[in-house]
């Protein structure tokens, strides 16, 4: 048998997956982000005065200068829809029954993703301003998923 | 071929800890803002970023380099990201002496990043992925077998017990009591206290192995010109070597590193170093286990082979001696933060060669100095000679 | 420097830290399944262990004979020439006892990896595999080594076809 044949009786495929876990800190400025918005329903940014650029979600050190960012700033918690997408397929290909819409809000000169609810999605647009809409504080955990969603403003 | 001189201008680091709450961004900002500090200059300076760090599957970061980038102060520069597993700490400052040999770049920051803590139980699992997915994998291996397999036939080889070797994790950890980023350092520790350790796999226990880490390393490094400028006292980078054997690591040598001594050859030529035993005075090789730092001298051709044990009981390796191997610690005593560890060795050479070592200065000003890494299915050998 | 510095940066968590709630943490698991192709050499190799085989590869240029197979000489960088049956006996090159798994948990009796050179291939080639049917207190470098094999039937084209490697005993092939 030549060496480019193939080997009619191996086995084609070997099957087998590559296990991680982890279990993340969220740093020294996300500890006090996330602990803002489960003990406070509040969402902070911090400000770097040098580049005058404020962080949202808060930073330890502004990217743009390396310096360490101590002004924290309330954000409020009304944003504009930077840009956003209707999910008509969930991420392992399934299909969903309705369709999820997901947007990019700004706040401060930062923002987050988050799901947009209570609107019907021809109604939504870029530059529509959204507020946050938080769940009771027994529940929060500190987590993105404090937020439910958010919902248009006013 | 015509290359630029490079020194080593600026060093910094945070304190190598079990598990850091500050991410791995906030970790390399800490190493990278220490650094600049150290030399004062400032992100403007800056013309390029080389940044190493080892498996996205530490962190638990998918793409780690970019994902540190900002961290690194990468923000809108030239930005490179290397990995050749342990041995990345001292290749990426190499990647970034070619950045300014070449011309292309005056100034460089080098930042090496490791947060091994996220990988949750225990970041050793993550190695089970070094294994071949078809052949080895299936056995269930572990980490530990590749280190205690080579250090039976290290010891099988030469004749070398247990206790010659232990002599080395004693001499690390006591070194590192004087580190003040040292995670492991103790400076009553004996060779008992290593020999009862835990038996993890025979013959290794567990204090001939260096811990899970957290931690980052950042240096400056400079072309001439401009590093006269900086500092009175800068730090060359005289010779750099690089190389790998085969990835069939059951098919060679273990008892020998001969990857580390093609490397080693390379940064002599480069320095125009004819006999290493008297021109280099100060040695930090890779050391996560104890043997490994006799292997590796052995291999950088400052040691006979088998003879290497006999230099640390004659005590020629203590901070002393004719030849100090690891003054820092190293990762025994220090910690090791895979991508990290080998970095903090250069910067241990630059304040070592500067006189700025502290409590752990070696005596006599040392002028000359290498740093070796090693890593991957243990098949790259990186290194590193500085000089003043 | 470091002797000017008396603060370096980094803080340092306990378990209890994070056991206590006094900071956040977030668990994640990612999904990695693959389906490896096993390659031209290697998928020989497996078939071979199915046949109950040992199957390495010769280099005719550098006189060499590896183990397990692979379509490129690393040396010389021309093909491998030659597929060559093996013995399924061998020599302990190095060898461990080892009390913790790969997920770091603890275990009693120690699992025995070694490095066996097999017989047929050059000197120090050889194969990870488990040694077994023996006293850890027993193993030797240099003992001479032989396959355990599953029953036919059950193998799969694995190198786990192969249970282990127990001693070869005086007296016995």
């Amino acid at each position: 048998m030549t060496l480019l044949e193939r080997d009619p009786h191996a086995p084609p495929t070997w099957q087998g997956s590559v296990p991680v876990t982890n279990r993340y800190t969220f740093g020294l400025a996300g500890d006090r982000f996330f602990r803002a918005i489960k003990e406070q329903g509040r969402i902070l940014g911090t400000h770097c005065n040098n580049c005058m650029h404020t962080y949202v979600p808060a930073a330890t050190f502004c990217e743009r200068c390396l310096n360490q960012l101590d002004d924290w700033i309330d954000v409020g918690t009304v944003g504009e829809i930077v840009t956003y997408t209707l999910l008509s397929v969930n991420y392992d290909g399934s299909s969903r029954t309705s369709p999820e819409l997901v947007a990019f809000i700004r706040l401060g000169d930062g923002g987050l993703i988050h799901r947009i609810e209570e609107v019907n999605s021809e109604h939504v647009f870029i530059g529509m301003q959204v507020e946050a809409v938080f769940r009771p504080p027994a529940e929060r955990q500190g987590s993105i998923l404090d937020i439910a969603y958010f919902k248009p403003y006013p | 071929m015509s290359k630029r001189k490079v020194a080593v201008v600026g060093a910094g680091m945070t304190r190598f800890v079990r598990r850091a709450q500050e991410t791995g961004k906030e970790l390399s900002w800490q190493a990278v803002r220490m650094a600049l500090e150290s030399c004062e200059m400032t992100m403007d300076d800056i013309e390029a970023v080389c940044l190493g760090t080892a498996p996205d599957a530490f962190d638990g970061v998918h793409m780690k380099g970019e994902y540190l980038s900002d961290g690194a102060g990468a923000w809108r520069k030239p930005y490179m990201r290397s990995y050749v597993g342990g041995g990345t700490g001292v290749f990426v400052p190499i990647q970034a002496w070619y950045h300014i040999a070449s011309g292309l770049f005056d100034v460089c920051l080098v930042v090496a990043e490791e947060k091994m803590s996220s990988y949750y139980p225990h970041a050793q699992a993550a190695f089970l992925t070094i294994f071949d997915h078809t052949t080895e994998r299936p056995l269930k291996p572990n980490l530990l077998w590749i280190f205690a397999l080579e250090m039976n036939r290290y010891m099988h080889t030469y004749g070398i017990s247990k206790a010659d070797i232990a002599q080395v994790a004693v001499k690390n950890k006591r070194n590192a009591a004087d580190h003040p980023c040292a995670l492991l350092g103790d400076k009553n520790i004996t060779v008992e206290d290593v020999l009862n350790s835990e038996v993890l796999a025979w013959p290794v226990n567990r204090l001939d192995v260096s811990p899970v880490t957290d931690g980052a390393v950042a240096l400056v490094l400079a072309a001439e010109h401009v590093a006269k400028r900086i500092t009175d006292k800068p730090v060359w980078i005289e010779g750099v070597g690089w190389s790998l054997d085969t990835a069939h690591w059951t098919n060679r040598d273990l008892a020998y590193p001969r990857y580390v001594e093609y490397a080693a050859r390379m940064a002599y030529e480069m320095a125009g170093i004819k006999e290493p035993r008297k021109e280099i005075h100060i040695v930090e090789p890779y050391d996560p286990f104890d043997y490994k730092e006799l292997h590796h001298l052995e291999g950088l051709l400052l040691a006979d082979r088998g003879q290497a044990p006999q230099l640390v009981a004659d005590g020629v390796t203590s901070r002393n001696g004719d030849m100090p191997v690891c003054p820092s610690g190293g990762l025994l005593g220090v910690g090791n933060p895979i991508a990290a560890a080998g970095l903090m060795k250069i910067a241990e050479l630059f304040w070592q060669l500067r006189g700025e070592a502290g409590a752990r200065q070696v005596p006599g000003h040392p002028k000359r100095g290498l740093a070796q890494a090693w890593g991957d299915l243990m098949q790259v050998g990186t290194v590193v000679i500085m000089g003043r | 420097m470091t002797v000017k510095i008396k603060n370096f940066p980094g803080t340092s968590l306990s378990e209890q830290d994070i056991a206590d709630g006094k900071v956040f943490s977030l668990h994640d698991t990612m999904r990695a399944d693959f389906g490896w192709d096993t390659g031209v050499a290697v998928g020989r190799y497996l078939a071979a262990l199915k046949e109950g085989m040992i199957l390495g590869a010769r280099c005719r240029h550098c006189r060499k004979t590896v183990v397990p197979p692979r379509q490129v000489c690393e040396w010389c960088y021309r093909p491998m020439s030659d597929y060559v049956p093996l013995q399924d006996t061998g020599i302990v090159n190095t060898f461990s006892l080892c009390y913790v798994t790969w997920d770091v948990q603890r275990i009693k009796e120690p699992e025995i990896p070694a490095v066996i050179e097999i017989d047929g291939a050059s000197p120090l080639h050889g194969i990870l595999h488990k040694l077994g049917e023996i006293d850890p207190k027993e193993v030797r470098i240099g003992m001479r080594v032989k396959a355990v094999w599953k029953p036919t039937a059950e193998r799969l084209g694995a190198i786990t076809d192969i249970l282990y490697f127990r001693p070869i005993l005086e007296g016995q092939p």
